[in-house]
């Protein structure tokens, strides 16, 4: 029985989430998200700080005696769902995991603490794009100085400090003030990347990358999931809302039955993703099973968020394609996840090694 | 309120009176109903405890483990999934004396007398006629669709008594005795080359008022019990990984390097995925079932069931090339029991092809998603407020 996932909520993860959402509706609403994002500063640090710093939850894959809150992926996830459901443009995913995660593999205590408590923002120095197990781009490294460029790094505008993997195949840790971050437009203006040039920044070693880097990119696209689940079951909710208020032709609209089975396929979708996701948390804070329940979680999740911001921008017909409306920024939030820690192929490509379905030969 | 530990202690004392070696089969099921130990959650004297229903995995494990009988439940799934909590809730304390013990031991299977050529998603609008003649009513008409008639003792059965109302108001629930000689079950041959369903011609059948299930009108009511019972049977199922229709394609697929083509491969992996996140959901379903926190996810389970199965047994038969463009057996034949997963990939191609029909469309199940669990409008209606008999057909 131990080897059986458990893919339900707690009641402390439903307090949690009750917790989170009652700060996301009151300082997160869609309108001021919308407004945000073409301001100078898109991430919300004020709603940052209440989350982190406030309710503590930038360390909750953090153990109790390292400064952190001691939970697990499960509670992490649960949190993602909430910020997903809101586009929340706070660093949550890239620093209290990714970062994190990197951070614990290498043992580093005092910036594990000082990402734990909410203080300090941390964003691992690779492009947001890469799978769990795809080669990356490295800096150069010099008497401990580090030289190049890395693109394509998400929330690395509000990091204060960079996690960078180098050509001695070192990890270095490396203040924001040291280096030169350039946003760059993204696709996704919650969350939205940048390049970090390096012209002899100091570093400090502190690991090595590689297993820093698979492993929180592992957390990273098995949590990516939950994320994804928040956003789809936003978008259906709003949608169905929508669907029965706006009438055309004297009736409804979501009356009409080509529309109510789009709908309901879609539900069925989330009720899928629903158990994928958990199952992946679930996997992660147990380390069982890990590998394959990421994968499974991410080749499903992706084509499904998409595929749910895709039906709600056209079942809300014209307002659908306003910039006023918020549903864009969650096809352009689903749109962006869908590449953001290897793309459901990538994920599929994996899982043909790990579950023995390999590909035919080459002749 | 019984717990696991004493489930266990009445377990072990069943199969210390009545070792299962030494115990003919039916005698121990016999004895297991009467201990209680059949399905725990019904009553007492019914073949249960009144126990909660997550309690039964103890006792199922137990005797498992010491090898005795099980009632062979595939043999009788109407009967034990549809029929039984059925006449559990509106059956009289006769009637639930007199069926559910032979029912369960399997001595006696049912049949289910519902769907009509002419009323299929449209159940309520039914033809078949019954009228009232002193304590008795005597049944005409036509069934169809109906699995294992030809092996069954007993039926439930759906007619109509007052053609003057509404379709769903005029609509009575009975007990059927399929030896009755106006009963005539005729063999309907499937896609499949096999006949596991029938049809059936009702002929002045007579049918004591005794055996009636509800109150006369209150049919539609009654058969609900049965169709929702039905449809948490198709998803309740407990599976390993690529313990469905995945399992063959990828041990056909490991087998067989041959057979390979980057098409096929992006395509399996894609089904892969999908068939393990559809068996993590009923997981979770199942989970939430025994925490006592049914959702609503059960009402899609068989929608995504149906689509998985069709997909992937046509990518089997694709796959297999040459060989896909063979079939196993078109011998007209009467399966026992449906196995979806049986024969080969052809038959299973053709045989997946009921799964989005039985137990109700696809499209009528993304119709009762739509407006049960999201709430959407229903279509409107022209047939609420006719008499039967006036509607069109």
């Amino acid at each position: 029985m131990s080897t059986q996932p458990d893919l339900l909520y707690s009641e402390e993860e439903e307090a949690l989430r009750a917790a989170v959402r009652d700060l996301l509706t009151d300082h997160c609403d869609p309108s001021g998200v919308v407004a945000r994002v073409e301001s100078d500063a898109p991430h919300d640090l004020a709603l940052w700080k209440a989350l982190a710093e406030s309710m503590g939850l930038a360390g909750l894959l953090v153990p109790e005696d390292k400064g952190g809150q001691g939970a697990t992926h499960r509670e992490a996830a649960v949190v993602l769902e909430e910020l997903g459901r809101a586009v929340a443009p706070v660093p949550y995913l890239t620093s209290a995991v990714v970062a994190t995660e990197a951070l614990l593999a290498c043992g580093d205590q005092e910036l594990i603490a000082r990402l734990a408590s909410g203080r300090s923002i941390g964003a691992l120095a690779v492009g947001l794009h890469l799978a769990p197990g795809a080669a990356f781009p490295v800096v150069g490294c010099e008497n401990g100085t580090l030289h190049g460029e890395l693109t394509g790094i998400a929330d690395a505008a509000v990091a204060d400090v960079l996690l960078v993997p180098a050509g001695d195949g070192g990890l270095y840790a490396v203040d924001a003030d040291a280096v030169t971050v350039t946003g760059q437009v993204s696709l996704d203006l919650t969350r939205p990347v940048a390049t970090v040039r390096f012209d002899g920044a100091a570093g400090r070693r502190i690991g090595d990358a590689e297993p820093a880097v698979r492993r929180a990119l592992r957390a990273a696209a098995g949590l990516l999931a939950s994320e994804q689940l928040g956003l789809a079951d936003w978008t259906l909710t709003e949608t169905v809302r929508y669907l029965k208020e706006r009438k055309q032709f004297n009736r409804p609209v979501g009356g009409f039955q080509a529309l109510k089975h789009r709908l309901a396929q879609l539900w069925l979708e989330v009720v899928n993703l629903r158990a994928a996701a958990r199952n992946a948390a679930d996997a992660l804070a147990r380390d069982e099973d890990a590998d394959v329940a990421v994968a499974v979680a991410q080749a499903y999740a992706a084509p499904v968020a998409v595929h749910a911001a895709e039906e709600a921008l056209q079942l809300h017909g014209g307002i659908g394609m306003t910039w006023e409306h918020p549903v864009h920024l969650y096809l352009k939030r689903a749109k962006a996840d869908s590449i953001a820690y290897g793309t459901a192929g990538a994920h599929r490509e994996a899982l043909a090694h790990l579950v023995d379905l390999e590909a035919p030969q080459a002749p | 309120m019984t717990d696991a530990a004493e489930l266990l202690s009445r377990t072990r004392e069943l199969l210390a009176a009545h070792p299962p070696a030494a115990t003919d089969r039916l005698d121990f099921l016999k004895a297991r109903f009467d201990a209680g130990l059949a399905w725990v959650h019904y009553p007492e004297g019914l073949g249960g405890l009144g126990a909660p229903r997550s309690l039964q995995v103890v006792v199922d494990a137990e005797l498992e483990a010491a090898g005795a009988p099980d009632n062979d439940s595939r043999r009788n799934g109407i009967g034990l999934g549809m029929a039984a909590p059925t006449i559990l809730k509106y059956g009289t304390e006769e009637q639930k004396q007199r069926y559910l013990r032979p029912l369960w031991i399997g001595e006696e299977v049912w049949c289910q007398l519902f769907s009509e050529p002419g009323a299929g998603s449209d159940l309520a609008a039914l033809g078949t006629r019954a009228v009232r003649d002193g304590d008795e009513w005597v049944v005409s008409g036509q069934k169809v669709w109906t699995s294992g008639a030809h092996n069954a003792r007993w039926a439930i059965l759906i007619a109509r008594t007052d053609p003057n109302v509404p379709k769903h108001a005029g609509i009575t629930y009975f007990i059927c005795d399929m030896t009755d000689p106006g009963v005539d079950v005729r063999p309907l041959r499937q896609i499949t080359g096999e006949a596991e369903f029938n049809e059936v011609f009702l002929t002045d059948v007579r049918i004591p008022d005794s055996r009636r299930l509800g109150e006369i009108g209150d049919g539609w009511r009654v058969a609900q019990t049965t169709l929702n019972n039905e449809r948490v049977a198709i998803g309740g199922m407990r599976l390993p990984r690529e313990g469905g229709m995945i399992g063959p394609v990828a041990k056909t697929w490991r087998e067989r390097p041959g057979l390979r083509t980057h098409d096929l491969h992006q395509r399996l992996l894609k089904l892969w995925v999908e068939s393990e996140v559809g068996r993590l959901t009923a997981e979770r379903l199942r989970q939430q079932l025994v925490a006592g926190q049914p959702g609503p996810e059960g009402a899609g389970m068989k929608l995504a069931f149906a689509r998985l199965n069709q997909e992937i047994s046509g990518l089997e038969v694709e796959l297999r090339g040459a060989e896909g463009l063979l079939y196993d057996d078109w011998t007209m034949r009467r399966p026992e029991l449906v196995d979806f997963t049986g024969r080969d990939a052809g038959y299973r191609y053709l045989r997946a092809k009921g799964n989005s029909i039985e137990g109700g469309t696809s499209e009528v199940l993304l119709n009762i998603v739509a407006e049960r669990v999201l709430g959407l409008p229903a279509e409107p209606r022209t047939d609420k407020d006719v008499a039967w008999k006036d509607l069109a057909r």
